[in-house]
């Protein structure tokens, strides 16, 4: 596939990765902050291929991993309701709640349905008008401007029996969380390629500065994220901490100026749980007011539900890349993806789940 | 995070007063909302995310890419190692 | 599926219009033992499935089988869409329990059909199922000998559920088993993976895809008796439907308490198939697959039997993509790409569509 292949190619990666040898002189650690890069880097075997100077841990960048339990609980309390269509992207359906998981409340009779795009649930909506059609719009900032759009659709359109239940995470504050930790131990951070062709380099030029800290927006193909590795280690060595753009063919450095005006118009900044993590100051989106009708926590009454998290595992620390899903006393004994204990077991993005599948052979 | 795949824009229409793409990748057809790339147009490569058009794939600074990694070629080929870092020659000559 | 059956599937449409009935769709009574039970057996089923055994309507099939060991096998269709792209659950129906037969290498010769159908299934669609079925018996050289129809109320199953059983003879010195697989022995492929269930995961409610995919349901009895003919000494056999090629080599490892190492690059995977999974999120290793056969062969004869696979419209694609190794018992590696290996799990549960 164009602009798949090329980016697959052993060759250049090989050729790219000696580059790495070559310029690597000291020990570094790097987080990848997106899942779907460490699906990659797991997935392709490029953790086995670098020199040992080069430690990668896994950021906390998968919106399935960190939606916190109540979200889930109040997602499953929603779809048990049967005036309700529930709608979620499939990666939702099998993440725990407290005690079940949205395939569990569908075999319970609730009518949850997966659908590809905000959009289907919105013609779902439109195809049933005697049924409330609730859409799950969980993601970072990659997918929160099609949630507003189905929302600024719904307006336009009359809609009134579809809504969304919002958890919306924001990659920055995650970040700078990690930063702030007195445990931080990473030295440069790739970012998350299709989050950054939403939002652009200009957050992380901040960061860059503020902490002194290398960043590469990266793709998320094997031969993207091997380059974005030598750009951060060559920046490492040379003691630079700039912000660099290695996914040069979707990545402006404003971002899509046209999405994030959506993404504003409906959604406004706000504090949010991260599962396993805890709450981060400015780390959400929520509704505005001025689109309330949409919110199906408001509109169900499920605001109210609150969890406290199970200690049972570790995918905090996972998620925060202050330890490896492997050293994880649980790990590929009590907690395998067909039992999860935690998030980041269930998600194919989770690091734990990513460990799990693609095991290097020893 | 997300995953998102490129695909090339085969037809632009409209659909419920949105401006909507057919993208055709590698031969199967899906449809994606071309609402957030407005100044896109047929035969260019998009990179789409759960059904929206989100950038407009540019084709020149993918190729300055493909520039930069022939390089790595042919500095790996200088330096007589193949892509993993072995001798080029696993026959003989090594001293 | 081959075109040859394409343009078979056209012609009998024309050739064989819906019976008249006084019904347009299935009603409880179709079921009910009496006259609408007995108008549609003898004007939709017995015309389609008609011989000497089943004509005699008797409550049970008396067969006379040739010598041999007999293989017998049964599996039962539910799939949504009932019609997709290169076929539909009646085809489907036929060509999965011939292949769990000739899995064995045995000759696939009877089957029983058992129809459960929800009551107000249009019988224009019940007709057009029987005539694939009809078709795919045929092509596959078995015959239906015994079946059963019940209907149920509306709701209370989806369209129409099928069950074959089907009975076969295994050839004198044929002798397959996955409990032992030597070191060395090499795994063939017949063909490109994840065509059956990306077919149906793209023409599924909802999904907006318009692709070309078709499934690759069909019979695969005639190109096992032909790596057959070039050796008797093929291990095992098995067709990777549900859970796809990983859940496949995974059973064979597990089985045979052996290390199994194939190679990524080795694995076909047809283009727009290819595009249609990274769409949607979904590792075509575990797509299901109707109409392909992974086989593990002797390593002296594995050229030889590619070879003439090859020569067979099913197995034009048959590749050796790896082999079964002394080390690592009972897992799968995956020699990816990048020259890595990694353990090749068998998938959870239900593939889903994700964006993450």
């Amino acid at each position: 596939m164009k602009f798949i292949s090329e980016y697959r190619d052993p060759v250049t990666a090989g050729n790219m990765l000696d580059e790495i040898r070559k310029t690597v002189t000291r020990p570094w650690v790097i987080m990848e902050v997106c899942g779907g890069q460490t699906h990659a880097i797991v997935r392709s075997g490029i953790d086995q291929l670098l020199p040992k100077e080069i430690r990668l841990v896994h950021g906390p960048g998968c919106p399935v991993c960190v939606t916190p339990l109540e979200t889930i609980d109040r997602a499953i309390a929603i779809a048990l309701r049967p005036e309700v269509i529930f709608c979620s992207f499939g990666d939702m359906l099998r993440v725990p709640g407290s005690d079940r998981d949205l395939l569990i409340a569908r075999s319970l009779g609730a009518d949850v349905r997966v659908v590809y795009s905000t959009l289907e649930a919105l013609q779902i909506a439109r195809d049933n008008p005697e049924k409330e059609v609730v859409f799950f719009a969980i993601g970072f900032e990659t997918t929160a401007p099609g949630n507003a759009m189905a929302i600024i659709q719904a307006e336009k359109q009359g809609l009134t029996n579809f809504s969304e239940l919002v958890c919306h995470v924001l990659v920055p504050p995650a970040i700078t969380a990690l930063l702030s930790s007195e445990e931080n131990q990473v030295n440069a951070y790739l970012a998350a390629g299709n989050v950054c062709t939403i939002m652009g380099l200009g957050e992380y030029e901040e960061i860059a500065k503020k902490y002194q800290v290398p960043i590469v927006a990266t793709g998320l193909e094997p031969n993207d994220i091997i380059e974005g590795i030598l750009m951060v280690v060559r920046m490492l060595e040379d003691g630079r901490c700039e912000v660099q753009n290695q996914y040069v063919r979707s990545v402006r450095h404003d971002g899509n100026v046209v999405a994030r005006k959506a993404v504003a118009e409906v959604f406004e900044v706000t504090g949010q749980k991260w599962r396993g993590i805890g709450l981060l100051p400015d780390s959400g989106l929520r509704i505005r007011k001025r689109y309330a009708s949409f919110d199906a926590a408001l509109r169900f009454d499920v605001a109210g539900v609150e969890v406290d998290e199970p200690e049972a595992c570790i995918s905090g620390k996972v998620l925060q890349g202050l330890k490896r899903p492997n050293q994880c006393p649980v790990f590929g004994t009590e907690c395998k993806p067909e039992h999860p204990l935690g998030a980041t077991m269930v998600s194919s993005e989770g690091a734990c789940a990513a460990y799990y599948k693609y095991q290097p052979l020893s | 995070m997300c995953l998102a795949v490129p695909g090339k824009l085969i037809e632009i229409y409209e659909e419920a007063g949105m401006k909507m793409g057919k993208i055709d990748y590698n031969g199967t057809v899906n449809k994606a909302c071309l609402e957030y790339v407005p100044e896109i147009e047929t035969g260019q490569y998009t990179v789409v995310h759960a059904g929206f058009a989100i950038s407009v794939i540019n084709e020149e600074e993918a190729a300055r890419s493909y520039d930069a990694w022939r390089e790595y070629t042919d500095a790996a080929a200088r330096d007589g190692v193949d892509v993993f870092g072995e001798p080029l020659d696993k026959e003989g000559k090594i001293e | 599926m081959s075109d040859d059956n394409k343009n078979d599937e056209d012609f009998s449409s024309f050739s064989c219009p819906l019976p008249r009935l006084n019904h347009d769709s299935v009603q409880l009574a179709h079921g009910s033992g009496g006259k609408l039970s007995a108008e549609l057996l003898e004007k939709l089923f017995l015309p389609r499935f008609g011989n000497e055994t089943l004509d005699r309507l008797e409550d049970q099939a008396v067969l006379t089988l040739p010598p041999g060991r007999l293989a017998f096998s049964t599996d039962t269709f539910v799939v949504d869409p009932i019609f997709f792209p290169g076929g539909n659950i009646g085809d489907l129906a036929i060509n999965g329990t011939v292949n769990d037969i000739a899995m064995a290498g045995a000759n696939p010769l009877y089957l029983s059909v058992g129809f459960v159908l929800e009551e107000g299934l249009p019988l224009e669609a019940l007709h057009r199922i029987l005539l694939s079925m009809e078709e795919a018996a045929w092509g596959a050289g078995v015959q239906i000998v015994t079946g059963d129809t019940k209907v149920v109320p509306r709701g209370s199953c989806d369209k129409i559920f099928i069950n074959t059983s089907g009975i076969g003879v295994v050839p004198e010195g044929v002798n397959m088993s996955v409990a032992s697989l030597p070191a060395g022995d090499k795994i063939i492929l017949s063909g490109s993976v994840a065509d059956h269930g990306m077919a149906i995961m793209t023409c599924r409610q909802g999904l907006s895809f318009q692709s070309g995919i078709e499934s690759d349901t069909a019979a695969l009895n005639s190109l096992v008796a032909d790596m057959l003919m070039v050796s008797k000494e093929i291990r095992t056999m098995r067709d990777p439907t549900r859970g796809g090629l990983a859940t496949t080599l995974n059973e064979f490892a597990r089985s045979a308490a052996t290390g199994i190492v194939v190679e990524q690059e080795k694995v076909l995977v047809n283009s727009d198939v290819l595009g249609a999974c990274e769409i949607l999120g979904i590792d075509p290793l575990s797509v299901a697959n109707e109409g392909k056969l992974v086989a593990v062969v002797p390593a002296a004869v594995a050229e030889d039997i590619v070879q003439v696979m090859r020569q067979h419209p099913l197995g034009r694609q048959a590749m050796v993509i790896g082999e079964v190794v002394a080390e690592h018992p009972g897992v799968v590696a995956l020699q990816t790409a990048l020259g890595v290996s990694q353990v090749l799990d068998m998938p959870v549960g239900e593939q889903l569509p994700r964006i993450c």
